[in-house]
């Protein structure tokens, strides 16, 4: 085990205070309340600890850890996805494909490729997905599948793969906790994000922001949301990054409005073919696009801003 | 062989089906938690098997017992010394058997043992995602054992993972429906027609949408 900077590890220890304290509040509304039904939150509560768990390992442990928990994340995102989505049987080695390409992925950013890392899915996945459907040839469907296949890799792999490239960028630049502090800045920023829009929009939410795509979503929701997000952009930066003052609030802004962005993405995807939930693999949550659905546009966004910036 | 089924469950089954492939299983309180039993279930890949071992406890690995065909599993020596040994199957005779009680004598025997049997009444795995009507077999074979309980069980995507006839698995979240267990009934019709709306009801139980 390497050495864990201390702001990395007071930030953990935060993570599950927040967790007990929210595992005791659960409790005492169940007790207090015995009539109303929180199944739902409770089991909500339970997935967060065990998620929190395995982030834990996942970051604390050692750099390759982080980079396979990452690489298998995006596994599990891609075929969730693929589930979801209709495809054909003639094109499903289009399919074998696109998860090959996780582990390639993953290898330019364990190797520090940043060339390589950032167009080798949108520029040469890209280009093989339709030949390897020209060799196929089945023509019916061609561009349903060739658009919805590269689209799921852009999401689900591309776009979350930057959360471990945050792992990678030179050390020396990244005072504070490291790579693996930005990420936890970055995710912790984004549930975080998603919890305060869904309280702020549960307190006081009125007026819908895209009453098609997700009815729930409210201006303030959103703008409650946004303004928790920088609070706690800028409570955490001086434990896990970098940042100066004002790059603080640009952060918080990006991670509190892209957040929105990838959550209603994803919703109107679900919306689109039909289901509430993308899946059951989190018991609360719904599906693990459920849960990464924000990640997949803070991540990229983040990573950019903060590798302009410092790297 | 006891131990050497154990550990190929264990690292070899298990981590495909619950890592590679993901299962999402409804109702599985409701599985026998020992034998003897009957599984029936709809079948499109050879996945199937695989995945119905998973949602059994490790401790019954050895009393699980897939019913296939005599003619597919153990037509050449490899093929027949891993299915009777590994995937532990008992092998039936689907066509010259002289007498059809004859056909099941060793599922009988399997069951007085208090194992658990796997059939797959379509009788193949037949087009990938299409339930296809349940053969009487299993009438006949519950014949033989009227107070064995039968747990209709409907699986789906695995036929989308490995369909017939192709050797790419291509990993795919699939869900298993579990259902409550029924008894054989001597009235042919009766019994079949039960068995064809337990499945159909499991089907519905889940929004699975159809795949071209």
């Amino acid at each position: 085990m390497n050495h864990i900077p201390q702001g990395l590890l007071t930030v953990f220890i935060g993570i599950f205070v927040v967790l007990v304290i929210a595992s005791i509040i659960t409790f005492v509304l169940t007790k207090s309340k015995p009539d109303k039904n929180f199944h739902e939150l409770v089991l909500r509560i339970k997935s967060w600890w065990i998620m929190a768990i395995l982030f834990s390992i996942a970051i604390l442990i050692n750099r390759n850890i982080s980079i396979l928990f990452f690489a298998f994340l995006s596994f599990l995102a891609l075929k969730e996805y693929f589930t979801l989505i209709p495809t054909k049987r003639a094109h499903r080695a289009v399919l074998f494909f696109a998860y090959l390409s996780i582990p390639v992925q993953f290898y330019w950013i364990y190797m520090q490729w940043y060339g390589m890392f950032i167009i080798f899915i949108p520029v040469y996945m890209f280009l093989l997905i339709p030949l390897v459907l020209i060799f196929i040839g089945e023509n019916k469907g061609f561009l349903k599948s060739v658009g919805s296949v590269h689209w799921g890799m852009m999401m689900m792999l591309f776009g979350l793969s930057h959360i471990s490239y945050l792992l990678v960028l030179p050390p020396e630049n990244a005072v504070g906790a490291g790579g693996a502090g930005l990420i936890l800045y970055l995710v912790v920023l984004t549930q975080g994000n998603d919890v305060a829009q869904y309280l702020w929009g549960k307190l006081l939410g009125k007026h819908k922001v895209v009453p098609k795509v997700s009815p729930n979503k409210t201006w303030e929701g959103l703008v409650g949301g946004v303004a928790t997000t920088v609070g706690l952009a800028y409570l955490l930066a001086p434990f896990l990054t970098p940042l100066s003052p004002l790059h603080i609030l640009f952060s918080g802004l990006i991670i509190g409005i892209g957040g929105f962005i990838g959550d209603v993405n994803i919703s109107a995807l679900k919306r689109d073919i039909g289901v509430k939930d993308s899946g059951t693999t989190i018991p609360g949550h719904g599906g693990v696009l459920d849960r990464i659905d924000s990640l997949t546009f803070t991540a990229p966004m983040f990573f950019h801003f903060i590798r302009y910036l410092y790297f | 062989m006891n131990a050497i089924r154990i550990l190929f469950s264990l690292l070899i089954i298990r981590p495909l089906i619950l890592i590679v492939i993901g299962i999402s299983g409804r109702y599985r309180f409701r599985l026998p938690k020992k034998g003897p039993a009957i599984i029936v279930a709809n079948h499109n890949s050879h996945l199937d098997t695989l995945v119905l071992m998973t949602l059994f406890p490790l401790t019954l690995t050895n009393r699980i017992r897939p019913v296939a065909a005599a003619d597919y599993f153990l037509k050449n020596r490899f093929l027949a010394w891993f299915s009777l040994n590994i995937m532990h199957i008992l092998p039936i005779q689907r066509n010259g058997a002289k007498k059809i009680d004859d056909l099941f004598a060793n599922v009988h025997e399997a069951l007085k043992n208090g194992d658990i049997v796997i059939l797959y009444p379509e009788g193949s795995r037949g087009e990938p995602e299409k339930l296809q009507n349940y053969k009487t077999g299993i009438f006949h074979l519950g014949r033989g054992c009227p107070d064995v309980p039968i747990y209709p069980t409907f699986m789906h995507g695995l036929g989308k993972a490995l369909p017939k006839g192709d050797f790419l698995l291509v990993p795919f979240n699939c869900n298993v429906v579990v259902g409550d267990p029924f008894y054989w009934n001597p009235q042919k019709k009766e019994f079949m027609n039960e068995l064809n709306k337990r499945m159909t009801d499991l089907a519905d139980e889940g929004d699975f949408p159809p795949w071209e």
